[in-house]
């Protein structure tokens, strides 16, 4: 065992997550000397539900970029989850029935890629998540062709838009998830086994680790959340369509690797992620008041997403001698 | 060993292209018509344009999610500037085109080879930066076809000894790139590269020169592509080519280019564009629903990238139980 290391300020400050507090206080004072109206109590609060939607898939993510791995199909997943859920409602099954549908087909999509990814090891997993996110989105478009999909019970939209006790709804699950995630990193043996994984897969392997199952698992969790996600969108907007989410993978991963989980593997925590989902948020929003187009954010947040991966690399290179 | 294995994969790729083209005929005989056949293969011209540069990144064990973006935008600044001055040389607007796609390749080559930014995040992150571009060039609007001067259209209506432009530049490109991958000194480098990078650094390659080298060319054959194009379809739009990059990708797996890198073949990625260009041309005329088609792409990539690794597996198997212990 490592002997605990002294604590030392310098290094508690110098860490990502500092640098990521410090960019959010910097973008919420620009966005508040940008628009008059931003520093509303109200506002702050009720845009967490315009972009908390897809931060459900950060936290499963974190532990995938974790492992070294990456899933581009998370998108297509909601997509397809999304429709089911409304074709099923249309159907005439009840609700919840319909809800607990939404979720079985997200947790069977990330089924389907973990099994792909550990029964194919030679096979990376940008390749197979690629395919099943063709796979995916191509069955939501046969099942709802282009049509749009909705009308659902008055109770369902309370998932997007409703409080409790003043607190958007969604914010307070997206904190009970990321809390769990959080605690099963850093607090359980499956988590160290993530990070061990991650260093070093031939190392883990060979002590011993389940690594099919646990790559397994994380893959099936994250299309679970991706299930959780097309829920609360779905909700947001009243009604679905095939091509519902587009572009969700990139802003998932550039929210994760602006947390400081290296794509490298075997570093990270998931507090960055949170951080950065609401880094981004925010610049979104304040940007959005002052009626910046969203083809800027979309390169905003291309941009973003390079320099974050960039910078570490650039930065631990320097140190050599 | 490895080449009989190829070659044999090559010709069950064949073989099922004659399949496909027979039972389509039977389903639907103006399928296998002069003017059908002419139509498919200026339809695959661009696709295996693409598909021949996308063989060099995958070769090097990278990938290129920006392309439908980089020839979106330089389809668009192309058509822009044609239709600001009427006169301009189709040749002006094709180099125009190529010399931006090159930029937006190097762009992504540097972060790659230099930025050691994983290729899929890098391409992932540019495509965002070129599509956004796209549109503010554009300002949202499109560059519809009376716009644009007859010199431009021409470029992809016109012909030569009876066969489309498009398809000559196709060929042309085909040769130098069968030439350059199997008789050039960088071209070979490409594969130790792919095959093997500590080797390659070892034996005195450049690896970052020829990672920067394969990323500028696929940018500058999008860029091309980006032109060819939009005279094609005689407009350009913000969304051009969106999710085009997959169906390139998609054309290399089929066509045997490992995803491990270090193998590839011209001949392979000839026939896993045609087979791509025969299923989208054949799809409409036996009345598949468009919105089946993503999915049969999708299924397709998958299985094709499940039976290279069968094989491949099986290869090994065999060549283990030749070893005497």
């Amino acid at each position: 065992m490592e002997a605990k290391r002294p604590f030392s300020a310098r290094r508690f400050f110098l860490q990502w997550e500092w640098m990521l507090v410090v960019l959010f206080v910097l973008v919420n004072v620009f966005n508040s000397f940008l628009s008059p109206y931003y520093l509303s109590p109200t506002g702050l609060r009720d845009v967490t539900m315009t972009f908390l939607d897809k931060a459900f898939i950060v936290l499963p993510m974190v532990f995938i970029i974790i492992l070294g791995d990456i899933d581009i199909s998370v998108a297509s997943i909601v997509a397809l989850s999304s429709v089911v859920m409304a074709m099923a409602f249309g159907a005439g099954l009840p609700m919840p029935v319909a809800i607990v549908l939404c979720l079985v087909v997200g947790t069977a999509c990330g089924a389907f890629n973990g099994w792909l990814i550990t029964r194919f090891k030679e096979l990376s997993a940008v390749i197979v998540t690629l395919a099943t996110m063709i796979i995916f989105r191509g069955i939501a478009y046969m099942l709802l062709e282009n049509q749009a999909a909705g009308h659902f019970p008055g109770w369902y939209t309370f998932l997007g838009w409703g409080y409790v006790f003043e607190v958007p709804f969604m914010l307070i699950v997206f904190v009970v998830f990321a809390v769990f995630f959080a605690w099963v990193l850093h607090k359980t043996a499956l988590g160290r086994r993530v990070y061990a994984m991650g260093s070093n897969p031939m190392a883990a392997r060979f002590s011993g680790l389940k690594v099919d199952g646990i790559r397994m698992l994380v893959f099936t969790a994250t299309g679970f959340m991706s299930g959780v996600t097309a829920l609360f969108l779905t909700s947001r907007m009243g009604s679905t369509r095939p091509n519902v989410a587009s572009g969700y993978e990139l802003e998932v991963i550039t929210m994760v690797v602006l947390g400081g989980i290296s794509t490298s593997g075997g570093k990270g925590r998931l507090i960055g992620a949170v951080l950065a989902v609401f880094l981004l948020g925010y610049l979104r929003y304040g940007l959005g008041l002052v009626n910046v187009p969203a083809q800027i954010l979309l390169i905003i947040i291309g941009l973003l997403l390079v320099i974050a991966v960039m910078m570490p690399n650039v930065l631990s290179r320097k140190k050599l001698p | 060993m490895d080449k009989t294995r190829r070659a044999s994969r090559n010709l069950g790729l064949m073989a099922f292209i004659v399949g496909l083209s027979v039972l389509v005929q039977v389903l639907n005989p103006s399928f296998l018509t002069p003017e059908n056949i002419a139509d498919l293969t200026k339809n695959t011209a661009i696709l295996a344009i693409l598909a021949l540069g996308m063989m060099l990144v995958i070769i090097t064990r990278g990938i290129d999610l920006s392309i439908g973006a980089t020839l979106a935008l330089s389809g668009m600044i192309a058509s822009q500037t044609v239709a600001m001055w009427k006169d301009t040389h189709p040749v002006v607007a094709v180099l125009l085109g190529t010399l931006i796609g090159l930029l937006c390749g190097a762009a992504v080559g540097g972060l790659v080879s230099k930025g050691k930014v994983l290729p899929i995040i890098a391409s992932l992150g540019l495509m965002n930066v070129f599509r956004g571009l796209t549109f503010l060039v554009s300002g949202g609007k499109w560059v519809s076809a009376n716009q644009m001067p007859v010199s431009f259209k021409a470029i992809a209506s016109s012909g030569f000894l009876g066969i489309n432009t498009l398809v000559w530049i196709a060929v042309v490109i085909f040769v130098v790139g069968w030439w350059f991958v199997n008789w050039n000194r960088v071209g070979r480098q490409i594969y130790a590269v792919g095959s093997n990078p500590d080797s390659a650094q070892v034996s005195g390659i450049n690896n970052d020169r020829i990672l920067l080298l394969v990323y500028t060319i696929m940018g500058g054959l999008s860029g091309l592509a980006g032109v060819l194009w939009v005279s094609k379809f005689a407009s350009a739009q913000g969304d051009t080519a969106t999710g085009f990059e997959l169906s390139v990708i998609a054309a290399c797996v089929l066509g045997g280019v490992s995803i491990a890198g270090g193998t590839g073949t011209i001949s392979g990625i000839l026939l896993g564009a045609l087979l791509l260009g025969i299923l989208n041309n054949a799809l409409p005329l036996v009345n598949v629903s468009p919105f089946w088609q993503t999915f049969i792409q999708g299924t397709i990539i998958l299985v094709a990238v499940l039976i290279n690794a069968l094989v491949k597996r099986r290869g090994i198997r065999a060549t283990m139980q030749k070893r005497k212990i």
